[in-house]
């Protein structure tokens, strides 16, 4: 039995005895739609490295452990219903920046740009990103850092989309501000908790191109 | 009714390019003045709102989750199919096209079709530039392998994520709209209605789900992109909160619900394991690509793995049953769907599944492993690698390849993959019916469209693998963009539409009514277990093999259950508030419907083809029989009241340019 199916099944008891349920997210229960949140016994996703809590199995735990679930916490992800939070704020980072202008049919032959492997697989890596929050939830600081670099490099390592690399990272990281995550003082909670292997990497790599956007050019955000 | 697919005239490789240039545009200053509703935010969804948003309309998008970037697309694994002939191995245009049309066991309309392989190739490009990252080869160009039913090498992908890159670049397309203010985006909204107004359709009734009201929402034309219904059967691939409401709410407000029997149960599924069990998961297709499928030929050897005796690496070559590269040496593993899951079905019917349950096949990988492991030892210069180093080397090599999914078959299941063959069975996973749409994507009712997986109108009674990514972008991105536009351009002296317009109050006032009955009824049972058994009937009845007694059976259980349902549901909380529980009992109402029909349809189609398999239609050697001079036909199920049976309508399939044979892949 899945976690969350253990979940179900005390909320279908709930209901049973006419009790409300307790409202969780999930959708896709395979780790891709980065729906699930919960912190279980203080950590995001649960005990385990590379899982989202749909994919977690009551197998990992005896019978008669208690098991602490939470919301996240964050200023930026208030709390909804029980363990829903708000993660709109992650969409606003991404309409600040987070993508290549092109228009419906602009587009020329796909492989009229050659992009190396290592560069491909590289941008791969950080577009794996589910967008979960788990990262945030992690941080003391409640940082957004690991998502917004994530989604930088993405976009500013591949050709395509170089030509708004400096207006893009200007713009994330100011409405990553706006919209009230904290700083980044290095503690790496993120990367361990982050279910995909999102690599702080981008965050060094994303901390250099601010730098060089805000200083080399009069581009302002 | 007469049905209309509008097909355009002229010949098929210039109907669309035709259609193109010759359609009627709308002005930029009038674009500015239209608005349009597009429900859903998958790849049919967020493509159409973000590409209707740049071409200056007034777009608003709506999905029930909290955000563009969880639609259920973002969970399609293994790729998308385009006619770009870049293996050089014969593809083509047409090609696509007739590989389609006979996947579909011949049952879709070929200029739908035919446009559909068209623009593929313009949505690998338009991904591309968005900063989709597939695969690519060495020197940088884009890499392809093979999905089921085709000979040829067209399916790009993104490891085991394609449909989370595709998702994504569609959603920053979306985004970067949002941001402009094109679209205006309704998050954690459903869409519990469709109003019309003289016939045409001009917004919907959507239930805020955080505070649970109900609003109304106006515009000139309303799209419908809002996905299958699998989960009609309970058990399925698709994500828990997939449901048929949407285009459910459209066929009851005047919509037809197409070939509604229609379903794709996919071959290579993690087994069931328990009662608690909430979902089925897909292992990708593309592992069939490699993995070759095997039972025992002995019953003992069968029952000893069933119980636990033996495992699948004990049997020796010569006690192996091979099934499908036996039955269908052609297309050996790489048989469609269809054919690969009601083989593997027979086999576990015949005793010689390999799970606990009796119920699961074997896809191993040992023969890749080895292949690979050779040709990485040769390329690396080790001249006299050992057994174990190759099978080293080749296991590094589909790691690379399906890696993701080979962990999430161990997260599941808790067994090393690469060590011991994967065990799967067939489970639903597609729904190839759907609303009824002409050539236009546009139903019957004037002004509402449909589009991706919630219409019916590419992949006849059986779709190919990679083949619906690929038709929800083309719907999206390159389709819609031109008939809703077609629609429009009638539209222009239209004023905006007024939400408090009687016809918007009056289908408030039904949706309203229609949740508090819900609410009211204070029975002793929970949604979630009604849904559990309607899957059961379904599965048990209008499952992989169907035949006239279970589905008369079938239909009579599920009017029990729904009677059932209307005594004693219990839905706990409020109204006017955050209430899963309301929103989920909503949802199995629409479901115990729709699944009445899909018996309804089933029963009607006195054939086998494609998803269908009807027990009384089977050749000597079990293969489906199709009868095209009494079904080459599209079934349009008009509504009428739950008390009558709704009414079948025709649209005859003409086959001017392919000739319909019995679909061998032998
Ligand atoms: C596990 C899995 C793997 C797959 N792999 C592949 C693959 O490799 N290749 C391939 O081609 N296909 C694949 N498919 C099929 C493919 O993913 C889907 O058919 C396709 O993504 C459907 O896209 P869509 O845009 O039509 O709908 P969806 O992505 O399902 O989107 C539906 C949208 O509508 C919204 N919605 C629905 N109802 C309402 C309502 N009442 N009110 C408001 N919003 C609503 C939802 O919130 C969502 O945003 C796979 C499917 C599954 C289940
Ligand atoms: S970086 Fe990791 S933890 Fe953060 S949102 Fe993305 S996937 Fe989740
Ligand atoms: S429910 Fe989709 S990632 Fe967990």
């Amino acid at each position: 039995m899945s976690f969350l199916e253990m979940l179900d099944v005390l909320n279908e008891e709930l209901v049973n005895q006419k009790k409300e349920p307790v409202a969780f997210e999930h959708d896709c229960r395979e780790g891709i739609c980065g729906a699930c949140s919960l912190v279980i016994n203080g950590q995001p996703h649960g005990p385990m490295n590379g899982t989202t809590t749909c994919q977690v199995h009551m197998r990992h735990y005896k019978d008669g452990d208690t098991i602490v679930i939470e919301p996240y916490r964050a200023k930026a992800f208030p709390v909804m219903k029980d363990l829903v939070v708000d993660r709109s704020s992650f969409d606003r980072i991404i309409q600040a920046g987070g993508f290549i202008s092109v228009n419906t049919g602009q587009a020329q032959d796909a492989n009229s740009t050659p992009v190396e492997t290592d560069v491909a697989s590289a941008a791969f890596d950080a577009a794996t990103c589910i967008g979960c929050g788990a990262c945030v939830a992690a941080c003391p600081n409640a940082s957004a850092m690991l998502f917004t670099s994530a989604k930088v490099a993405h976009l500013n390592m591949l050709p395509q989309g170089k030509v708004e690399a400096q207006q893009r990272v200007l713009n994330m990281v100011k409405q990553m501000d706006i919209e009230g995550f904290g700083r980044c003082s290095n503690v790496t909670a993120c990367e361990a908790e982050c279910p995909k292997g999102i690599s702080i990497t981008n965050i060094a790599r994303m901390n250099r191109e601010y730098l060089g956007a805000s200083l080399g050019s009069e581009k302002t955000a | 009714m007469k049905l209309d697919g509008k097909t355009p005239p002229g010949p098929l490789a210039e109907k669309w390019t035709t259609y193109q240039s010759t359609v009627p545009l709308v002005a930029p200053n009038n674009k500015r003045r239209l608005e349009i509703i597009v429900v859903g935010s998958g790849l049919a969804g967020a493509a159409a709102a973000a590409s209707l948003g740049e071409l200056g309309y007034n777009v608003k998008c709506f999905t029930f989750h909290d955000s563009p970037r969880r639609a259920h697309s973002i969970a399609a694994q293994g790729g998308i199919n385009a006619a770009k002939n870049y293996s050089n191995d014969g593809d083509s245009v047409y090609r696509l096209f007739y590989d389609t049309i006979k996947g579909g066991d011949y049952r879709s309309r070929e200029a739908n079709v035919h446009r559909l392989a068209e623009v593929s190739n313009n949505i690998i490009d338009q991904a591309v530039a968005q900063g989709v990252p597939f695969a690519r080869e060495y020197g940088g160009l884009l890499e392809n392998r093979s999905f089921g039913g085709v000979q040829v090498s067209r399916t790009f992908y993104a490891k085991g994520q394609t449909g989370q890159q595709l998702l994504i670049g569609a959603y920053q397309a979306l985004s970067r709209q949002i941001a402009r203010g094109s679209v205006e985006m309704y998050n954690r909204h459903e869409m519990l209605d469709v109003v019309t107004i003289d016939g045409k359709a001009r917004g919907i009734i959507a239930r805020n789900l955080v505070t649970g009201e109900l609003e109304r929402h106006a515009a000139h034309a309303v799209l419908l992109c809002t996905g299958g219904y699998g989960n009609v059967f309970y058990l399925s691939t698709n994500a828990m909160n997939c449901n048929a409401t949407a285009a459910w709410r459209a066929v009851r407000r005047g919509a037809l619900m197409a070939n509604p029997c229609f379903t794709q149960i996919h071959p290579t599924c993690i087994p069931q394991s328990g009662d608690y069990q909430s979902k089925l998961t897909l292992m990708s297709e593309s592992l069939r690509n490699d993995g070759r499928v095997w039972v025992p030929k002995k019953k003992e050897d069968a029952k000893a793995i069933q119980e636990g005796r033996k495992k699948g690496t004990d049997i020796p070559e010569a006690d192996r049953d091979y099934f499908l590269e036996r039955r269908y040496p052609a297309f050996g593993n790489l048989v469609p769907r269809d054919v690969a899951s009601r083989a593997a079905k027979v086999a576990c019917d015949e005793g010689l599944g390999v799970a606990p349950t009796g119920l699961a096949v074997f896809l191993d990988f040992s023969a890749a492993f080895e292949r690979y492991g050779r040709s990485e030892a040769h390329v690396k210069g080790i001249h006299d690698a050992d057994a174990a180093t190759i099978r080293q080397l080749g296991e590094k090599v589909i790691e690379e390849k399906y890696g993701n999914l080979f962990e999430m078959y161990e997260k599941i299941t808790g067994e090393n993959p690469y060590k011991l063959p994967m065990k799967i069975y067939p489970a639903v996973h597609y729904t190839m019916g759907g609303v009824w749409v002409d050539y236009n994507l546009e139903t019957n009712i004037p002004g509402l469209f449909v589009l991706g997986e919630a219409n019916f109108s590419d992949h006849g009674a059986n779709r190919l693998g990679a083949s619906a990514l690929m038709q929800g972008l083309a719907d999206g991105y390159f389709v819609a963009p031109y008939t809703v536009g077609n629609f429009l351009s009638g539209e222009i002296r239209t004023p905006k539409i007024d939400p408090n317009a009687p016809e918007f109050l009056k289908t408030a006032g039904e949706v309203q009514e229609r949740l508090s009955k819900l609410m009211n009824i204070k029975g002793n049972q929970s949604a979630e277990s009604f849904h559990r058994r309607l899957g059961k009937i379904m599965w048990d009845n209008c499952g992989m093999s169907r035949n006239a007694e279970d589905l008369t059976k079938g239909r009579q259980l599920i009017r029990e259950l729904r009677e059932e349902f209307y005594k004693d549901l219990f839905v706990p909380g409020e109204l006017n508030e955050f209430n899963p529980e309301l929103e989920k009992a909503h949802r199995v109402a629409d479901f115990l419907e729709l699944g009445e029909l899909m018996m309804l349809d089933a029963l009607n189609r006195n054939e086998s083809c494609g998803g269908h398999f009807r027990d009384e239609y089977q050749d000597e050697k079990g293969e489906a029989k199709r009868d095209d001079k009494n079904f080459a036909y599209v079934a349009a199920w008009e509504w009428t009241d739950t008390s009558k049976d709704p009414i079948l309508h025709k649209e005859e399939l003409k086959f001017e340019n392919v000739e319909l044979k019995t679909r061998s892949y032998e």
